[in-house]
């Protein structure tokens, strides 16, 4: 067993205990020890006297609970906690110990998403699917088994929600945003975001995810990323042909407007088929 | 009397299909016993890691292995006639992976690596002929590589074969156990370690004296240790068990595989049998025992130490502590120890630098199905303190590895992740 420092050898232990017990060398220690009023309650059998029998009984004891002692100074050694917050660590500097996002503009919040969406999310970064060579490079030989368990934990998690934005842009271009976002462009094909993402904008169990508690420039930065083929999800891909169909101005106001909504008080996502989707999406079952 | 003739009839018919059967049968069973041995030996070779893209279909190829001379895509080798190797014999197989040859005599590039497969017995290239044609056949055209001139001319291989490859299969050494020769033929065979771990000259070549003696891998960017010396990958100093561990695991109480190595432990040795892997591992061991142990001497001068340690333990203590400890020794297996650790303390300060930028996380093994991650840092601290905190691990505890410049923590940021 190793300890770091520390190591247990019950074999040199057993060797000892074997040493001081065996009958030649424990012939003379018993016998100097033998006093004449002792000497006539040595056995004639030839078993070990009293005290000896003592002894290596203590010799052998030491040795049966030496494990114990090694198994104490194992738990000395510092472990890592055998939990996933302790796994996921390595996600923290990026999403927030909570996954409620950093100060980053483009590193987004976890927290709460729909399961189902997260997880697509890993194993499509893990296949390259959607580009992120930092999130690639992390992902690229895990399983899909602890993919899914990483996905939960992060949805699970209720952070408080972090303060809105202060938009930086004109109630001209927000009034565009709200109009996107709750009603869409029918001339340009562009269906209300609120259609799919919910009422609230907090995601539908158990493929699409809340929009609010992100930044604009993420916002903006994957609504980039689908139209130009760097983010990709199961087909058919509806995010492709939504981002496709807006323009520069447009993804500009509907960030914007997002990034200045507040997390509602229950960031939960709406249940699996709470929503008639305007159209067929490959990453939410129907 | 109509139906005992029915049932004498029945009987005669149901002996005469037994009798037919059973070789049938006995030879499905030998093609599955034959199928499986290619299926665990193709593990071994890690033909995954080039032949298939990840998430796409198996061994269909397309792969791009960028190489200083170009990009090479990598071939079909699933059972289509028209793209893959539907076509080829047993003989065509073997002569690829022993001569380095398509079956027409034409040269393959040294990416696919013949220079180790050589040694494979034929009867183990027999085997993964037979898994690989039992694969699903996928119909896809082999990309044209990307080679610029003159390295699209292949008769230039004729100069690198002269050189460097030696054509044969392993021979056993009489004076070793079983187990050492076993782990030497996987090693210097299907395993391929020598193609990273030995050092790569500017042909492209790595010569014979210089096997297994570590190097900067090509394009990787990545260092592959030393598996001679105990002042690099160490194993001469390492027990059975941890080696074996780290191999299969990808963790193990002296350190994790990170870098290209995960990906060999999470495609290949993960699924080697326990006696393969212990086979590796005395083999591995036996090459570095006997090497002096440790790095000889830190570079770090007490003008350097005093700037640079002082902003590195802060660094540490602020960001790397948590997890390694103050004391540098971890947690392990799932927190390695970076006290004493020789991977760190290296002459080439790559793969310290490397990890610090990129973070990673241990591949997902049987072993280990849900490995403890490290963050990268390239997004939150800057070239000073990287340079600062990484001489500090390389320094502090009693370390011995050099101190590291700020342009050289910059000059890896650069380098791309895939």
């Amino acid at each position: 067993m190793r300890t770091g420092k520390f190591r247990c050898f019950p074999k040199d232990l057993a060797m000892v205990a074997w040493f001081f017990t065996s009958s030649k060398t424990l012939g003379p220690v018993v016998r100097s020890r033998q006093t004449p009023a002792s000497s006539n309650v040595a056995p004639a059998d030839g078993r070990f006297p009293p005290l000896a029998t003592g002894r290596a009984a203590f010799l052998w004891l030491s040795l049966a609970i030496s494990p114990v002692l090694c198994g104490a100074a194992f738990a000395q050694t510092p472990q890592a906690p055998d939990t996933i917050e302790a796994r996921v660590r390595a996600c923290a500097p990026c999403h927030g110990e909570q996954g409620q996002g950093t100060d980053n503009d483009y590193f987004p919040r976890l927290a709460g998403k729909p399961a189902g969406y997260l997880k697509n999310q890993l194993v499509a970064f893990r296949n390259g699917r959607r580009r992120y060579a930092p999130m690639n490079y992390l992902l690229e030989y895990q399983t899909e088994a602890y993919l899914q368990k990483i996905a939960e934990y992060f949805s699970a998690l209720r952070p408080p929600p972090a303060s809105p934005a202060v938009p930086d842009v004109s109630a001209i271009v927000l009034a565009r945003g709200k109009t996107l976002i709750t009603d869409g462009d029918q001339a340009k094909g562009v269906p209300a975001c609120s259609g799919c993402h919910g009422p609230k904008l907090t995601g539908m169990e158990p493929g699409i995810p809340g929009l609010v508690g992100l930044r604009a420039s993420y916002i903006s930065g994957q609504l980039g990323a689908f139209r130009y083929g760097t983010r990709t999800a199961a087909a058919p891909d509806c995010m492709q042909l939504v981002a496709a169909s807006l323009t520069e101005s447009d993804v500009t106001a509907v960030a914007a407007y997002l990034a200045a909504q507040p997390v509602p008080a229950d960031p939960s996502p709406v249940p699996q088929g709470t929503l008639a989707m305007p159209f067929a999406c490959g990453s939410e079952p129907h | 009397m109509g139906i005992d003739r029915l049932i004498s009839w029945l009987r005669a018919a149901a002996v005469l299909l037994v009798g037919l059967g059973l070789p049938a049968v006995a030879a499905a069973a030998d093609d599955q016993a034959l199928i499986a041995k290619g299926e665990y030996l193709a593990k071994a070779g890690d033909c995954i890691a080039c032949h298939t893209n990840p998430g796409d279909a198996l061994f269909a190829g397309g792969r791009a292995l960028p190489t200083p001379f170009g990009t090479i895509y990598s071939s079909n080798v699933t059972p289509d006639p028209a793209t893959g190797i539907g076509k080829w014999s047993a003989d065509d197989f073997y002569k690829t992976m022993h001569e380095g040859r398509f079956p027409d005599g034409g040269l393959l590039y040294p990416v696919m690596p013949y220079a180790s497969y050589t040694k494979v017995t034929r009867a183990d290239s027999d085997a993964i002929f037979a898994y690989l044609r039992s694969v699903p056949a996928v119909n896809r055209p082999n990309r044209p590589n990307d080679f610029q001139f003159p390295y699209d001319n292949r008769q230039l291989i004729l100069g690198w074969r002269t050189l460097y490859f030696n054509e044969g299969e392993y021979q056993p050494d009489a004076t070793k156990s079983a187990e050492w020769n076993r782990g030497a033929y996987l090693v210097g065979g299907l395993g391929h370690c020598a193609m990273c771990h030995s050092p790569i000259n500017a042909l492209g070549g790595s010569p014979e004296s210089k096997a297994f003696q570590g190097g900067l891998i090509p394009m990787q960017n990545w260092y592959a240790p030393s598996l001679t010396s105990n002042k690099e990958a160490g194993l001469g100093e390492w027990s059975l068990d941890e080696i074996v561990g780290l191999l299969r695991n990808g963790v193990s109480h002296r350190g994790a595989v990170y870098g290209p190595m995960a990906e060999v432990t999470f495609n290949s040795l993960q699924y080697l049998s326990d006696a393969d892997v212990r086979a590796m591992a005395i083999y591995l061991k036996s090459l570095a025992e006997g090497s002096p142990p440790g790095p000889e001497s830190s570079g770090v001068s007490s003008s350097e130490s005093s700037l640079l340690m002082s902003l590195g333990q802060t660094v540490y203590q602020a960001r790397c502590a948590v997890c390694h400890a103050s004391d540098g020794r971890g947690m392990p297996p799932n927190y390695p120890p970076l006290a004493g650790n020789p991977s760190i303390q290296m002459e080439s300060a790559v793969n310290p630098i490397r990890m610090v930028l990129n973070g990673g996380f241990p591949p997902g093994t049987a072993g280990n199905p849900e490995p403890y991650g490290m963050p990268p840092f390239a997004q939150t601290l800057s070239d000073d303190e990287i340079a600062a905190v990484v001489t500090y691990i390389r320094a502090a505890w009693g370390n011995r590895g050099s101190a590291i410049s700020a342009s050289q923590a910059n000059e890896l940021r650069k380098v791309p992740l895939d």
